[in-house]
């Protein structure tokens, strides 16, 4: 493969701009090893820090500091000496360590020592009865509205589901004064109580607890209705005089109460989950976390997967949020710059050492966080009638009888009704349809599995597959 | 039928970067539309009235984004007559033509027209 | 699932791919008590990895038999396609206007003129026409300048090989058929009067066995006295988002299928059970691809996979019953969905006692015994 198209040899590729890819690329290039970070985007900055290098001083005060924090990392990795390839996106990883991309219609490729992959999270999917209507998006579909192109709303939104990003935009729009007309909050007093369990890591992580906190007073103060213990969530559409149905209200019950609520745009967030893309193509062995709700690649202390050379740092290993990320992306640089001889294994393991003990800090809040906000059943395994795969209309109902047919998993149902296998490859269905499988089938979803996941992870073009 | 008021979904932020963004102008489905620049196609038709950026293909049903980050595949539209392209990965640029992307998507005609010309609809 | 049966099945079908559930669905058919051991979600599985054709032009080139076996399935394939739409309102879209293989240059051409009217002689009826550029392009104005001519039979076709495998698996479970899914064969034991197979999961008996696993079946046949030497073989193919209708007719690198969805393919590689994606092969693909629609190429590519064909040595199906054990039967083939017909309509009468169909005892395996210079063909 190497000489069909001019392969590149370099020692190590990262994947992905944000914390962990940022702070990867740095250690290793810091050792000396020629390194490539790789990203679709024109800048730095992932995900979460997405915009960073443009973004004005109202802008950051807006996104708050956890945002303006990225700034420092972008300028770090700026002066590091790794090569930064942008606007690139990545359509196969080879468990050879081939890095195959798309940039500007052409294809290229590196040939590296060693992978480390970064490319993060997802939104969890969120099927709900109207999900795919226009004018509803993710909360994280908002916050990148607001920090690449500085928009909001037109209207006042309502902002729907759990989960400490939900809160966040909400406190985001506020600071903008961007009226919001409810905040619908999943989260029930169950699970305040099976969240309690973890009490002393609660205790720990006092530090997060009292932001989250301050967000929801937050947004109290400014007055914004805000609805807990929220079930039975629907999309009304209502169709325009162009005849074109849009999304009009969001229908929930609490405690028994029905409410319908106006809003021609709808935010929905239930958490983010590992992108498992590259690492499931890999035929990397994952593990189904019953905390996170998600598969996550086996990996080791440094993130190393399975698949020899290759490593995952960040969200995309199991969420972790930025700051792990980022630790997690000096830990996978250590490894692979250790690896290849760049630094000794002495140097690797006094480095690490604070790296982990931050990271033990970090993490030890996220079994808490995982149960306090952990998304319903019902948001996850909806209805019959709803839509699970997006891109080939495939419901709930329809699902169901696929398992009634004798489908044991997710290959053979996206074999019987094409759930899967359209353009977003399964990234918008594929925990969806573990689940409802899973729960068809009363058994786990790690007997269940996830999709094959099969190249181009990245579209790509007949033409330029062939090189015209 | 230009009912961009009422299908607006977003706006720029007033008084923040979004608002002093330099205007372009471009196509969408044949009528001119002036939309904010410096910003993904994708948000830029979002703060410009369009609210509805294809139909599936499987059933005709109206899409709009939903993720923004190209992951979900719902902003598809076509741009300067090549199809499918997702509308939030995109700059938008002057004098754009794009189209709603309706159900499967087309083919070029087999003449020797360039792609620019072939829809004549 | 359908009930469990405590009652002992008559056959036991080992593989539940688009040869294991057409044979079953065929024994249904006979009034046979059925039971299907498939295997889990992960498995191999060629009949989710294939290409969905119909195809008799250019097959049994060295083996003519093999021909008349493929068209004999390919008559009979319309009363298959309409008995599942009428037993299970599912449409396999099975369309048999006609395929084209495109040529490139002249020796191609050549060298199937060669193959074509060589399979003529040999069979007497079988129709086909050579075409040159412009007659080419007058059924199909898409093609690029660079096909220069292509084959054409009326007797191909194609169909979508997964509703196919669905409309098996509903219908033969709607007669009756009992699928116990997530259970692999690991060993067959012979008794007096029929078989015990032990499962990963359970243990199952029959007077009748019939070895349909495909890749699995090289490992189970010497249980049963007999020899199914098949080997994986790595198939490669592209697939686009869907476009508007285009191509009607099934050609042998590229169709459209009835979602709108092309499909590109045809490449053949001897790599072990090995079914990842290479870059250059599926390169190749791409290229064959533009150059015979130039039109296609903006068109989006939404799955890479490679699929592992169940291979003899010499390309041709492998059926047989056991001489040692007799109510042993092996069911091997390439060509799944082509011969899906002849798998319900033909070979399931035989596995139930009726005679043989006389093209089949070509297929024994009893012809690698000589083996000489063998060279897989198509």
């Amino acid at each position: 493969m190497a000489a069909d198209f001019g392969s590149e040899t370099v020692d190590v590729v990262v994947v992905g701009a944000g914390p962990a890819g940022m702070n990867a690329a740095m250690r290793t290039a810091r050792a000396g090893l020629k390194t490539v970070l790789i990203d679709e985007q024109d800048a730095v900055g992932g995900q979460i820090y997405r915009g960073i290098g443009r973004a004005d001083a109202r802008r950051k005060e807006i996104l708050g500091p956890d945002y303006a924090a990225g700034a420092a990392a972008a300028d770090a990795f700026a002066a590091s000496g790794a090569r930064h390839v942008t606007n690139a996106s990545v359509w196969q990883v080879t468990r050879e360590r081939g890095v195959n991309y798309l940039k500007d219609g052409k294809i290229g490729s590196f040939d590296a020592q060693r992978v480390i992959l970064a490319s993060g999270a997802l939104e969890r999917p969120f099927p709900i009865p109207g999900w795919t209507l226009p004018g509803v998006l993710t909360a994280g579909a908002a916050q990148i509205l607001l920090k690449s192109a500085g928009e909001v709303p037109a209207a006042p939104p309502v902002l729907a589901g759990c989960g400490p990003l939900l809160y966040l935009l909400g406190w985001q729009y506020v600071r903008a004064g961007v009226p919001i007309r409810a905040l619908v909050d999943t989260t029930r007093h169950e699970d305040r109580w099976r969240a309690k369990r973890h009490v002393f890591a609660a205790l720990r992580a006092w530090p997060f607890l009292s932001k989250g906190l301050q967000l929801i007073r937050t947004l109290r103060e400014a007055g914004v209705p805000i609805f807990e213990a929220a079930d039975d969530l629907r999309v009304e559409g209502r169709i325009g005089t162009d005849h074109v149905e849009r999304a009009a209200a969001l229908h929930f019950t609490t405690q028994g109460t029905a409410h319908r609520i106006e809003a021609d745009v709808i935010l929905l967030h239930q958490g983010v989950v590992p992108n498992t893309q590259f690492t499931q193509a890999l035929r990397a062995t994952h593990h189904w976390d019953n905390g996170q709700l998600c598969f996550t690649p086996q990996v080791d202390a440094w993130g190393e997967l399975d698949v020899p050379g290759i490593f995952v740092a960040g969200d995309g290993a199991g969420i972790g949020g930025a700051q792990a990320a980022a630790l997690q992306g000096s830990l996978a640089g250590l490894a692979a710059s250790a690896q290849l001889d760049a630094i000794t294994a002495s140097l690797r393991d006094t480095e690490a050492t604070q790296h982990r003990r931050a990271l033990a800090d970090v993490m030890r809040i996220r079994p808490f966080l995982d149960s306090l906000y952990r998304p319903r059943d019902i948001n996850r395994i909806p209805r019959d009638e709803t839509i699970v795969c997006r891109c080939e209309e495939v419901t709930a109902g329809e699902l169901r009888k696929f398992v009634e047919l004798g489908c044991v998993g997710p290959n053979q149902a996206k074999s019987f009704g094409r759930c899967g296998m359209g353009p977003c490859q399964g990234r918008m269905c594929g925990l969806t349809v573990t689940e409802v499988i899973a729960q068809a089938r009363r058994v786990s979803p790690a007997e269940v599995g996830y999709y094959r996941i099969r190249p181009p992870i990245k579209p790509l073009t007949l033409g330029e597959l062939a090189g015209e | 039928m230009t009912s961009q008021s009422t299908h607006t979904l977003f706006k720029p932020l007033a008084g923040a970067q979004g608002a002093a963004a330099t205007n372009v102008d471009i196509w969408f489905n044949d009528q001119p539309l002036t939309v904010p620049g410096g910003r993904s196609v994708a948000a830029a038709l979002l703060a410009s009235g369009v609210s509805r950026f294809r139909a599936t293909p499987v059933s005709g049903a109206p899409r709009a984004p939903y993720c923004m980050m190209g992951a979900c595949f719902e902003c598809l539209v076509e741009i300067d007559g090549v199809p499918s392209r997702q509308s939030c990965m995109v700059e938008v640029k002057a004098g754009m033509r794009i189209r709603s992307q309706e159900g499967a998507r087309d083919l070029p005609p087999v003449t020797d027209a360039p792609l620019e010309n072939i829809h004549g609809r | 699932m359908t009930s469990t049966s405590s009652v002992r099945p008559d056959v036991l079908v080992l593989g539940g791919g688009l040869v294991g559930s057409a044979v079953a669905y065929g024994l249904a058919r006979e009034g046979a008590r059925v039971t299907v051991l498939d295997e889990d979600d992960g498995g191999l599985r060629a009949s989710r990895g294939n290409f969905g054709l119909v195809w008799i032009q250019g097959k049994g080139y060295g083996l003519s038999p093999y021909a008349r076996w493929s068209r004999s399935s390919a008559t009979r394939w319309s009363l298959l396609a309409e008995a599942l739409l009428k037993e299970t309102g599912v449409d396999v879209a099975l369309r048999q206007p006609g395929g084209f293989h495109f040529c490139f240059n002249d020796d191609e051409l050549a060298e199937r003129e060669k193959r074509l009217s060589t399979l003529q002689d040999e069979l007497g009826d079988y129709p086909y026409q050579m075409l040159d550029a412009a007659e080419v392009r007058a059924r199909i104005p898409q093609i690029g300048p660079d096909v220069i001519g292509a084959s054409y039979t009326p007797m191909d076709g194609h169909v979508n090989p997964l509703k196919l495998l669905r409309g098996l698996h509903t219908a033969m479970q709607a007669r009756g058929v009992r699928l116990v899914s997530g259970e692999r064969a690991e060993r067959i034991e012979p008794q007096g009067n029929g078989f015990i197979v032990h499962g990963t999961r359970g243990t199952y008996r029959a007077a009748r066995v019939v070895l349909a696993a495909g890749l699995g079946n090289r490992a189970l046949a010497p249980f049963v006295g007999l020899n199914a030497p098949v080997a994986p073989n790595r198939g490669q193919v592209l697939v686009s988002e869907r476009v508007t209708q285009f191509l009607d007719y099934p050609t042998l690198n590229v169709r459209q299928t009835d979602e709108g969805t092309v499909q590109f393919g045809d490449s053949m590689e001897e790599v072990g059970f090995n079914d990842f994606t290479t870059t250059h092969v599926l390169a190749d693909i791409a290229r064959r691809g533009v150059r015979a629609f130039p039109l296609l190429q903006h068109v989006r590519l939404v799955r890479m996979w490679a699929a592992l064909r169940v291979y003899s040595p010499d390309g041709f199906p492998i059926y047989d019953q056991s001489v040692k054990h007799p109510g042993a039967f092996v069911v091997t083939c390439h060509s799944g969905v082509t011969l899906a017909a002849a798998h319900a309509l033909r070979v399931a009468p035989w596995i139930m006692g009726t005679p043989m169909p006389e093209e089949l005892p070509n297929f024994s395996a009893r012809r690698f015994e000589h083996a000489r210079e063998l060279t897989p063909v198509h």
